[in-house]
């Protein structure tokens, strides 16, 4: 995948910061004037090999989903790959939740029209189940952390192999339980902890319990929550690369719907359903009660397919770019600083010393309370200077 | 008029005119985390908008903030009957990252209320006692869990004994059928296995009528009660208008026993139960209470007198003590203890006096 990230640039954000190795087409070169064609070459064939070279070699995704037990999380990831990832339980049924958080993956290859797509999807039971749920989220911080390690690690190697396996998380899927009213201490402290680490959505999970007056109101109300904690979910502002970029993701974040006001849509009122009703005619996905049946595909219904498309269909690309160049990047800066491997140069950037354990955020982005968030390797320069 | 005819048939109707006269009052608490309609069902429960100036803080204060404890007081009436409906709620419960302990401010609430009856019972003027006692404590579970979560198992345990509990699952609509009944199930196996005793609802007579036992034996087949409250009239497909929740893909209807147990919950509390309830505290539970209370302060020697098992009725009527203020209790508890061992000595003496007359009676007897 390192191809791609070559052809997308490297890390758009700081002008100061010159990683000669990373993005070979963008940093250097003077502005390039477009030249009239005189013919037709073939340039665009390039597109072609790349789709090909690409679907020989599939992709990867990584995906976690956190929240409490009963969210409907596993359903979610068997509705959102149309399969069955996870085997999803009823209430009363199957295991109970563990005592500590342990953390769960599943790999599964699926494949669609020929592209091949290898999904791994890591589970997080006992999240916030317990009476004192302090440092709960210590688990999870872990294990990405852990995955960014290993990724370094086959990086910094002399002999690298040709394609480093990425387990990297790319995306974490937050479940918001729908108390509507506001966002809970614990999805608080989560959250600010995991949005300077990967990229996080959050959804407000089991959305059929509230009506759309309420989810909007409860929507509002967390969106208000986010800002005044500057909790930066996906997708982030300050990475919209160009105009259209911005476009797109305003979509996702200012959502124009049913000519309407404009009404902001993250975190998505999701439901999830893995078995299948019959309503006038045709067979959908769904969850029947005694006064109606709930399609999850149906946007009158829930939010559902906005998150598949964020997911799937538009920005599986952007989640794993970002990860790549922004997440991993910081975690790549701040293990290189510690261990001092790093020469002091002019994009040498002077991070806090870091706590003993090596899986821990990068320095100044630890503390709770961040002072600002956009904007990452600007930000430290900032601080330190 | 007939000679057999005393008339004490009418003694209900007596009854009846001096309740209506004194009035009902009733104190309900409800628990649970924030978030599952609590505030909902009460309105709709009594029809009343008892949280109309709510607020509900946003995290950031709740972050510091511990357990309160709120009381809130409405008088209802209806068809001349009066009650003064005492709602206690405990916001914050369930809402911090740390929840160790987070019960107890409410089992403190609760035992002072006993004391008060205490003290006020064994007071000089009893004639307007206020009645401030827990009668009824709906908690509630979220029916998004895998039935009890462990927050839920140790606020049951810790008030299981001081307060009648009624389970009840919230925002119930969010459940098909299926998923109901299995976690009605599994919440009753885990009261079972932990031990959690809940109001049990008294058998009915058998003399009642087939109509009334099916409707009672369905009531306590439901419990924990899946409830949906609202109190929105809404207008179902044109035809009459009832109150339920709007969604874009049906309307749930609160009284539609169907679609919820709200109308059992409602008939079991207002309609069917409420005094019983009121009993159930006071013989039961505030007995209980006040045992655990006047033996602590007994001598430790003294305990073998009454019996450990605090629920039984009987304890109360073993402790044959005048009811006085707390301070001079002791000091009569250790008076009546000297005269009782004084008394147990006297007996064994003449017992033994006895056994040695028998005896010299049987051996004359024999010579």
């Amino acid at each position: 995948m390192k191809k791609r990230q070559k052809k997308n640039g490297g890390s758009p954000m700081d002008p100061l910061r010159q990683s000669p190795s990373r993005s070979s087409s963008r940093a250097s070169s003077p502005r390039t004037l477009p030249c009239e064609m005189l013919g037709y070459v073939g340039i665009e064939a390039v597109l072609d090999q790349l789709k090909i070279k690409a679907m020989k070699m599939g992709f990867e995704f990584n995906i976690m989903v956190v929240g409490q037990s009963g969210l409907g999380k596993s359903t979610m990831v068997n509705t959102l790959f149309k399969s069955k990832m996870w085997k999803s339980t009823m209430p009363g049924l199957g295991v109970p939740t563990p005592q500590t958080l342990q953390l769960q993956s599943v790999t599964h290859v699926i494949e669609e029209s020929g592209v091949k797509l290898k999904l791994t999807v890591t589970d997080t039971p006992g999240f916030g189940d317990q009476i004192n749920n302090d440092k709960c989220w210590d688990p999870i911080l872990g294990y990405i952390n852990e995955q960014y390690e290993h990724y370094l690690q086959e990086e910094i190697l002399i002999t690298r192999q040709r394609h480093i396996p990425d387990t990297r998380v790319h995306c974490c899927v937050y479940f918001v339980p729908p108390t509507g009213h506001w966002l809970r201490p614990l999805d608080i402290e989560f959250l600010q902890r995991l949005c300077r680490t990967v990229n996080v959505v959050p959804v407000i999970a089991r959305a059929d319990s509230l009506t759309i007056e309420e989810r909007e109101a409860f929507r509002h109300r967390i969106q208000e929550n986010l800002k005044t904690h500057g909790i930066e979910v996906y997708p982030q502002k300050c990475f919209d690369e160009d105009i259209n970029d911005k476009i797109l993701n305003s979509k996702i974040r200012d959502f124009e719907y049913s000519s309407l006001c404009y009404t902001e849509r993250i975190p998505f009122a999701v439901v999830g359903a893995d078995r299948e009703h019959i309503v006038n005619g045709r067979c959908v996905l769904g969850r029947k009660t005694k006064w109606g049946i709930i399609e999850v595909e149906n946007m009158a219904h829930c939010e559902f397919p906005l998150l598949r498309d964020l997911l799937i269909r538009s920005h599986l690309q952007d989640l794993k770019d970002i990860t790549h160049n922004v997440h991993y990047e910081n975690y790549r800066i701040f293990r290189l600083n510690e261990s001092h491997v790093l020469p002091r140069g002019p994009g040498w950037v002077n991070l806090a010393p870091a706590p003993a354990s090596v899986p821990a955020p990068a320095g100044p982005q630890a503390n709770p309370s961040p002072p600002k968030v956009g904007g990452w390797a600007k930000d430290n320069s900032d601080e330190e200077c | 008029m007939d000679k057999e005819y005393v008339g004490f048939a009418a003694l209900p109707n007596q009854l009846h005119r001096k309740s209506v006269k004194k009035g009902f009052d009733f104190t309900l608490m409800v628990a649970g985390e924030s978030g599952l309609g609590k505030s909902t069902l009460i309105n709709s429960l009594f029809l009343t908008n008892l949280y109309e100036d709510r607020q509900v803080p946003e995290a950031r204060a709740r972050l510091t903030q511990t357990l309160t404890i709120e009381r809130r007081g409405v008088e209802i009436e209806e068809g001349g009957v009066k009650v003064k409906l005492t709602l206690v709620d405990t916001p914050g419960f369930g809402d911090s990252v740390d929840c160790s302990g987070c019960w107890l401010p409410v089992v403190r609430f609760i035992e002072e209320q006993f004391e008060q009856y205490l003290r006020d019972e064994s007071g000089l003027n009893r004639k307007n006692i206020q009645d401030s006692r827990v009668h009824c404590c709906l908690y509630f579970i979220s029916p998004f869990g895998r039935g009890l979560r462990p927050l839920d198992v140790a606020f049951l345990r810790a008030v299981h004994e001081k307060v009648n509990i009624i389970p009840v699952i919230g925002k119930a609509d969010a459940l098909m059928p299926k998923e109901t009944q299995a976690l009605k199930q599994k919440i009753r196996e885990q009261l079972q296995e932990e031990e959690i005793n809940i109001y049990q609802f008294p058998d009915c007579d058998s003399d009642e009528d087939e109509d009334f036992k099916r409707q009672d034996a369905e009531m306590k087949e439901s419990i924990p009660f899946a409830v949906v409250g609202s109190c929105e009239v809404v207008r179902d497909g044109g035809t009459r208008p009832v109150r339920g929740r709007c969604y874009s893909w049906g309307t749930v209807e609160v009284e539609n026993p169907h679609h919820c147990d709200f109308l059992n919950l409602r008939r079991m509390l207002v309609q069917t139960h409420l005094q019983d309830l009121k009993e159930v505290t006071h013989d039961l539970l505030y007995e209980g209470y006040r045992a655990r209370c006047l033996q602590s302060l007994a001598r430790p020697g003294a305990r073998d007198r009454a019996s450990r098992s605090k629920l039984s009725r009987q304890s109360a009527t073993e402790i044959p003590l005048p009811m006085l203020p707390l301070a001079d209790t002791e000091k009569l508890i250790r008076e009546k203890d000297e005269e009782l061992r004084r008394m147990q000595e006297m007996l064994e003496k003449m017992q033994a006096q006895m056994q040695q007359n028998q005896a010299q009676g049987e051996q004359s007897d024999a010579l």
